[in-house]
């Protein structure tokens, strides 16, 4: 091939020349589409263009990428320079979850949100620290590749294989979950359909050409989905500040505003304060009425249930046997529906009326944006503890989600594709300032946003809600659910229920910009989830495939062979992720964190030991992966209420932290399982010391290809 | 594979160089973070608490991974350690 004369500056040339044309001709097309939809054509046309026209093409530099070679399959022939190795590596790393809920987390949570903000950035400094340097001098294929070598047997392999697809298959459903979703919100196909459509995208790329099409689709994914995420939000801050720097106005601008305004809403003195008030008042009359309901159906059970109902009834019958001309026919008609809508039996009643209960949280005062773990209590006692509480969770989730960061197969994976040592460790530095751009937008949007509806949209009338109001409370209620309790005809703001995922989806309409950026945005959300499944899809399939099937069943496969099984059971991973989608499994954000503390546990303490602790050796190694595994999924098991044990926390931790316990189980299981056996040979240390060095003279060669 | 000294030195500053980036690391992170109601008290920037939690420790971390390729880099050469040329 041409390509190999060309050398590797030249390459890197070709390569800013090609993403630089790549870049222009997109921005192109977002303008085509902007004149499209100024000449009339229907916003669910312009859905359709945008989710085609970016899948065709991914699927486009897959076809071009394709390659039968070993080498480009599984890490792209090594020579992705650092620069698009750290575009490749923020594409692999932001999920549908970083783009689409992340900003609205923390309009939701505050300061106790940045939890994820600082896990999901700072694990990149044990990822270029601990990790990338030693993996990329190592340099075979995959992360159970490193620790079938260093710790020798097939059984380390093993179990690196077992974590790595648990946690992966984990995760990939979090991402094809998100795929649906947009699919679904901006064409209108169903969310069944939705998901295969996006699976036919990210197949395509990762089945013909392996890691070698994953990279190049993943950096163009991630030039996509930075420009979707900053356009609207650089936007929105111009409109509310007159400054197009969102990530320094929303501190110095409207951050002091919010609070002004929070003080204001929990003043009852004051006219907004009372408003407030009112709707709260009737929240907590609400909450009472359930209360004392489910009080009373606990005590007399059915006897009560009929009871309750009887005097519905009578209300009713009452309101219409009053001949007075006067009586409103509204009231009878109310009186006739709560009738209709009483629970047929004691466990409906029960649901209904927990639900009631429920709403009294309305009824809280707001808690300041900025606070760190705010806390309620009915004594100051109570309030400290559950402060304590808070902060032990927050501060705990931060180190799974870091140690989870620099543990993650498809993350670390990465590395291997670097050309050299020092390319590794300047592509960690270029990975995180990538990622950083989205993350460090994100709480900005999360204040802007909140702005935007203290301000504005509190206090308006109920006839003329803004536009992105009544649009969005039309398409889904969960996501924007607003209803004048207090029939005062003007909104407060215990009246609106935002659903997290609407911040960035509605972005573009706050600021008044055209649908063409809302189809941006949902293109941005697209490439951020398939390209995060494509990373680990195909981590599935090389652990699959390489380690299981070449390294440990038939070492002596030929090379197409090889390449025929990976791709074989990459399709077949892919159908069994979309059909477990499209099931609706549980709550994504537990998927996620279950998948960052699974490989947290099960893989930080093995690689970290195998490169810093020469001693370390196969039992240790093995029964710290088996316990580190073992503790974090027995504690998911027994407190997470999906699965139904609901045994009492340890030290109150919350069952998404529950590396907490698995990382510690594996560095333990390491030390005592290598301390009661002999040190490794000869061969193992020349091992460590080959990868702690990135050149030695005489030094032995692990490539292996 | 025979270790020299100089070799043995050039390991010895890595840990110390990774011990040191990592301390940082680890201050700022949860350090910061358990005194985050403490430093919400003080203004920069809007409550510092705050604004290191969403933007300040995440400047830092990028900062750190730079910095700790440029010096490995620089001590990969002066310790004869480095890779020869790619092209």
């Amino acid at each position: 091939m041409a390509e190999q004369i060309v050398t590797q500056s030249q390459f890197a040339k070709n390569l800013k020349k090609y993403y630089t044309f790549y870049t222009g001709g997109f921005i192109t097309f977002v303008i085509i589409v902007g004149i499209l939809e100024q000449m009339g054509v229907p916003n669910k046309i312009l859905g359709y263009i945008f989710l085609f026209a970016t899948i065709l093409l991914y699927a486009g530099i897959g076809f071009m990428a394709k390659t039968a070679d070993v080498g480009e399959y599984y890490v792209a022939g090594r020579r992705v320079p650092a620069f698009f190795n750290g575009m490749a590596t923020g594409a692999d790393w932001m999920s549908a979850a970083s783009f689409i809920g992340m900003a609205g987390t923390l309009y939701l949570t505050g300061y106790d949100g940045l939890a994820f903000v600082l896990g999901w950035t700072g694990g990149y400094c044990l990822v270029a620290i601990l990790l990338a340097p030693y993996l990329r001098k190592f340099g075979q294929f995959t992360i159970p590749d490193f620790l079938g070598a260093r710790f020798g047997g097939h059984l380390p392999r093993f179990i690196g294989v077992v974590a790595a697809i648990t946690c992966s298959f984990t995760y990939v459903i979090a991402q094809i979950y998100g795929v649906g979703i947009i699919t679904s919100r901006f064409t209108g196909l169903e969310f069944q359909v939705g998901v295969f459509v996006g699976l036919t995208g990210i197949l395509v790329c990762s089945f013909l050409g392996g890691m070698k099409a994953v990279t190049w689709t993943q950096v163009a994914q991630y030039i996509i989905l930075i420009v979707a995420y900053m356009i609207p939000v650089v936007w929105l801050s111009v409109k509310q500040t007159g400054i197009p720097i969102p990530q320094i106005v929303a501190y110095t601008h409207s951050l002091p505003k919010i609070t002004a305004l929070e003080n204001e809403f929990n003043d009852k003195a004051s006219p907004k304060g009372a408003k407030e008030e009112s709707v709260r008042a009737i929240f907590r009359e609400r909450a009472a009425a359930g209360t004392a309901k489910l009080a009373g159906l606990e005590k007399d059970g059915p006897a009560f249930l009929a009871a309750e109902k009887q005097k519905l009834v009578d209300k009713a019958a009452a309101l219409k046997a009053a001949t007075d001309p006067a009586a409103d026919p509204k009231a009878i008609d109310a009186a006739e529906k709560a009738v209709k809508a009483f629970p047929a039996d004691a466990a409906a009643a029960k649901k209904a009326w927990t639900a009631e209960k429920a709403v009294g949280a309305r009824a809280a005062p707001l808690k300041h944006h900025a606070e760190a773990f705010a806390s309620a209590g009915k004594t100051p006692e109570e309030v400290d503890k559950n402060r304590g509480k808070a902060k032990k969770n927050f501060l705990a989730l931060i180190m799974c989600l870091m140690v989870g960061t620099a543990a993650l197969p498809h993350i670390l994976m990465r590395y291997y594709t670097t050309p050299s040592v020092h390319e590794a460790r300047v592509s960690v530095f270029w990975g995180l300032f990538f990622i950083f751009l989205l993350y460090f937008t994100a709480p900005a949007l999360g204040i802007l946003a909140k702005y935007e509806v203290y301000s504005n949209l509190v206090g308006s009338s109920f006839a003329s809600l803004p536009a992105w109001v009544s649009n969005w409370s039309v398409v889904d209620k969960t996501l924007m659910n607003i209803s004048d309790i207090n029939s005062d005809g003007i909104v407060q703001l215990a009246e609106v229920v935002i659903g997290g995922d609407l911040i960035v989806l509605a972005t573009p309409e706050i600021a008044g910009l055209p649908y063409v950026i809302s189809g941006l945005v949902a293109a941005g959300g697209l490439a951020a989830a398939l390209s995060t499944a494509d990373g680990l899809l195909l981590t599935i399939a090389n652990a699959m495939s390489h380690d299981l099937y070449y390294k440990m069943i038939d070492p002596n496969a030929s090379t197409v062979r090889r390449l025929a099984v990976s791709k074989g059971l990459l399709l077949v991973v892919a159908v069994i992720a979309a059909y477990v989608t499209s099931l609706k499994p549980g709550d994504i954000l537990f998927l996620v964190g279950a998948a960052f503390s699974l490989a947290a546990s099960g893989f930080f303490p093995a690689l970290v030991c195998g490169v810093f602790w020469k001693r370390a050796n196969w039992l240790g190694a093995v029964i710290g992966m088996a316990a580190g595994l073992g503790i974090c999924a027995y504690y998911m098991y027994i407190t997470y209420p999906f699965f139904g044990v609901n045994a009492p926390l340890w030290w109150d931790i919350n069952p998404i932290s529950a590396g907490t316990f698995g990382i510690p189980a594996g560095f333990i299981g390491i030390i005592i399982g290598s301390l009661i056996s002999p040190a490794p040979g000869k061969e193992i240390q020349d091992l460590v010391d080959h990868v702690r060095y990135p050149n030695l003279e005489s030094d032995i060669d692990t490539k292996g290809v | 594979m025979q270790l020299t000294e100089k070799h043995k030195q050039y390991w010895n500053i890595n840990l110390k160089i990774s011990t040191v980036l990592l301390v940082l690391w680890f201050v700022v992170t949860f350090v910061m973070g358990w005194f985050a109601r403490e430093l919400n008290e003080i203004n920069f920037i809007g409550p510092l608490g705050f604004y290191m939690s969403a933007q300040g420790s995440l400047i830092i971390y990028v900062a750190i991974i730079w910095y700790y390729a440029h010096y490995m880099n620089n001590l990969d050469l002066e310790y004869g350690v480095h890779e020869g040329e790619l092209d």
